[in-house]
């Protein structure tokens, strides 16, 4: 074949969307449309990257915030989600032997996220909305800075991501907790019980055990949808409060923005921001981690039953860590600041060192394993983590927040090691483990491509991350403009990082469409023909 | 009192050594888990010990900070210090309103900084001239924001907004604007 013939048939023509089931289908438009926003997110990324070693009058400084506003929300409400969702809402059914709740509500969820994604960014583009995440008030409510139109629609793009969130969430215990037509009638409250970790918490407490009816992974992503449903809430009900006073400004009244508490506000809403960062993330991962160590070894996990304490502790950990953000808040209680941001905070080391341990030490009992691409991205993913949780947890302590509060140190070596290498490397290793089961088997088109994938984005992610750290170590603040080089070899260095970031996304990019062909592209978009 | 600066310092040291072991340990992994070898899995034991490596090293991080580093009991106490000198600080539409043009202080002062805002969150903290943060905190309309710092050597701070406000609030710097001087300068 040609390589022009690959490019429009995929390689050896081996893919073959006609026929794929619906549910493949659909996950694989999850896939594309994460990756697709996983692009934007990567540019806007290196728009910020040039801008913070020289602005250029090109990009205004509205324009900047902006892009700096709508950059982590693209990465991961369009990116991390959609695949996620895609992932989850095929995975769930595939491990229970069972079909999905209902397919026209993860179609939905599809086109929500989708949707949503690209009003909000779209908003942000025009209108310049930039309160950054909104969680400094009445700074979402400033209208001598922000169009309350432009704000108003960013919201609305937000909130049906909400909604996709509550829809997967519904189908996702919906499918654990139904039973399938024509099966034995299955205990509802048992199933539930067992995803959600009471089972384990009672056989903890009573001699007589019951055997858990959900496997660990599928555990995970219900105990993990519990936040996401907390934090989906959380957001919703800010959204319409800033709504309020946008529709308010439209309609001619200032209302009065001394009504809302600021640090009530920003304690509220870091709660619920939380529940995603150090709660589902989390969650999420460990979950995903026990799935492809098992996978990749075809062996049982080691110490299962403290696998699934830890993801419970997660939880629990995860509704009571917020006060970590406000370190450097002095109203904030000084009972807060150590129990909730230093003591339980230091938690998460343990659960996340947990799953790290027992995610290790499950492949290493099954050694020699081959080095393949999943094992690859598992080990790059789990190396993430075990460098942005200490880094996380050391900036969660009263004396170094004081010097390390938005600083670039948080959000290069704990924000975007966490997300860049531990997160996104663990989804494609998922996705590389998932490629030929979505696709019956197709080919990929390079090995060469997906090793410099590997490398790429693993030296550019770390690079990254550790140039931005060492800027912020020397007083560079996250969230701003520096006119006059202050910090340029920093951030040259980060900017060189960035690029091998680039080159690893357009790399994989590539080799998924030479895999399936610019026609299975299409293929995948259009309805399917096979029964699920 | 120690001078952030050292801090960091240590801070520096410390995590560029557990980035550098722990990448061994993952490539080291990499390289064995392929390879194959006597042990055919990690006893509980180990995992055990492990466990309570964290816990140690989890605890263990902040009752080392709350002992060597000097600021933190004076933070979470403030009430029971009594400043030598206090300077009262208003934020209102992007600007810094200071009680005086350049405010002073004298080696040795345990100084008050009190910084009120009346619209927007902001941030205050203090810069060397090379640019390194000596110190910040959040600033929150509607509640006290007030740090203690005590100085222990002479130097020329400038002071910026360390939290974002919206664009306008990249040009919230007021430079050189805070100085530490020698004690008996004054007269």
């Amino acid at each position: 074949m040609t390589i022009i013939d690959t490019l429009i048939a995929g390689e050896q023509a081996l893919f073959k969307p006609e026929k794929l089931t619906p549910m493949q289908k659909n996950t694989l438009r999850f896939v594309i449309i994460g990756l697709i926003y996983y692009g934007f997110a990567v540019v806007e990324g290196m728009i910020m990257r040039i801008y913070e070693i020289k602005p250029f009058p090109l990009v205004t400084q509205s324009q900047f915030f902006a892009i700096m506003t709508a950059h982590p929300l693209v990465g991961i409400f369009g990116s991390s989600y959609s695949i996620v969702f895609g992932a989850f809402l095929f995975l769930v059914p595939f491990l229970m032997k069972r079909p999905l709740w209902s397919y026209k509500l993860a179609v939905w969820t599809m086109a929500l996220v989708g949707a949503g994604t690209f009003i909000f960014w779209g908003a942000g583009f025009i209108s310049h909305y930039a309160p950054l995440y909104t969680l400094y008030w009445p700074l979402p409510a400033d209208f001598s800075q922000f169009s309350p139109l432009g704000g108003a629609v960013f919201i609305l793009g937000i909130a049906l991501i909400m909604v996709a969130a509550f829809l997967f969430i519904i189908n996702i215990f919906a499918t654990i907790t139904t039973t399938p037509e024509g099966s034995e009638k299955q205990p509802s409250g048992a199933m539930l019980s067992s995803a959600l970790g009471l089972t384990g918490l009672r056989n903890l407490f009573t001699g007589k055990k019951k055997e858990h009816l959900v496997s660990l992974p599928v555990a995970a992503i219900a105990r993990g949808a519990i936040d996401m449903a907390l934090n989906s809430g959380v957001i919703l009900f800010t959204g319409v409060l800033i709504l309020v006073y946008m529709v308010g400004s439209l309609l001619g009244y200032d209302l009065r923005r001394t009504a809302i508490d600021a640090l009530l506000y920003k304690n509220w809403f870091w709660w619920g921001l939380d529940l995603i960062a150090d709660g589902l993330v989390l969650i999420f991962v460990a979950g995903t981690w026990y799935l492809l160590a098992t996978l990749i070894t075809g062996k049982n996990l080691f110490m299962q039953n403290i696998a699934r304490a830890a993801l419970f502790v997660e939880l629990v950990v995860s509704w009571t860590v917020w006060s970590h953000h406000l370190l450097s808040d002095q109203a904030q209680p000084a009972i807060l600041k150590v129990v909730s941001g230093e003591m339980v905070t230091a938690f998460e080391m343990m659960t996340q060192g947990l799953a790290f341990f027992i995610t290790l030490a499950t492949l290493w009992a099954a050694r020699p394993l081959k080095m393949t691409n999943e094992l690859r991205f598992l080990l790059g993913g789990l190396l993430g983590f075990s460098l942005a949780v200490p880094a996380g947890i050391m900036q969660a302590d009263v004396g170094l927040n004081r010097i390390l509060h938005n600083t670039q140190w948080v959000v290069g070596p704990h924000v975007h090691v966490a997300v860049l290498v531990g997160l996104t490397m663990t989804l494609y290793s998922a996705f590389y483990l998932l490629f030929p089961i979505l696709t019956n088997g197709a080919k990929l088109y390079s090995q060469k491509l997906a090793t410099f994938h590997f490398w790429a984005h693993l030296a550019g992610g770390i690079g990254m991350g550790a140039f931005m750290g060492m800027a912020g170590l020397n007083g560079m603040l996250r969230r701003s403009i520096y006119f006059n080089g202050e910090f340029n070899v920093f951030m040259i260095l980060a900017g060189l990082s960035g690029c091998l970031l680039l080159a690893a996304f357009l790399s994989l990019f590539f080799n998924i469409i030479m895999s399936v062909g610019l026609r299975g592209v299409i293929g995948i978009f259009s309805p399917a023909k096979a029964e699920t | 009192m120690v001078d952030s600066s050292v801090v960091l310092y240590g801070q520096t040291i410390a995590y560029t050594f557990y980035c550098l072991a722990i990448i061994s340990v993952m490539a080291w992994f990499a390289y064995g888990v392929t390879r194959t070898g006597k042990m055919g899995g990690i006893k509980t034991g180990v995992f055990y010990s492990f466990v309570i490596l964290l816990a140690i090293l989890g605890v263990s991080l902040h009752i080392i900070t709350y002992s060597t580093i000097p600021w933190v009991k004076v933070d979470l106490n403030r009430a029971d210090y009594k400043p030598d000198k206090a300077f009262e600080i208003t934020i209102e539409n992007h600007q810094f309103r200071l009680p005086s043009e350049k405010m002073v202080a004298s080696v040795g002062d345990l100084v008050l900084f009190d910084v009120k805002s009346n619209d927007l969150t902001y941030g205050f903290g203090l810069f060397r001239k090379d640019n390194s943060m000596l110190f910040q905190m959040q600033v929150i309309p509607g509640h006290r924001n007030d740090l203690l710092w005590k100085f222990e050597k002479p130097g020329v701070y400038t002071i910026r907004s360390t939290e974002y406000s919206g664009p306008k609030g990249v040009d919230m710097i007021i430079r050189n604007s805070f100085e530490v001087i020698e004690t008996g300068r004054f007269n």
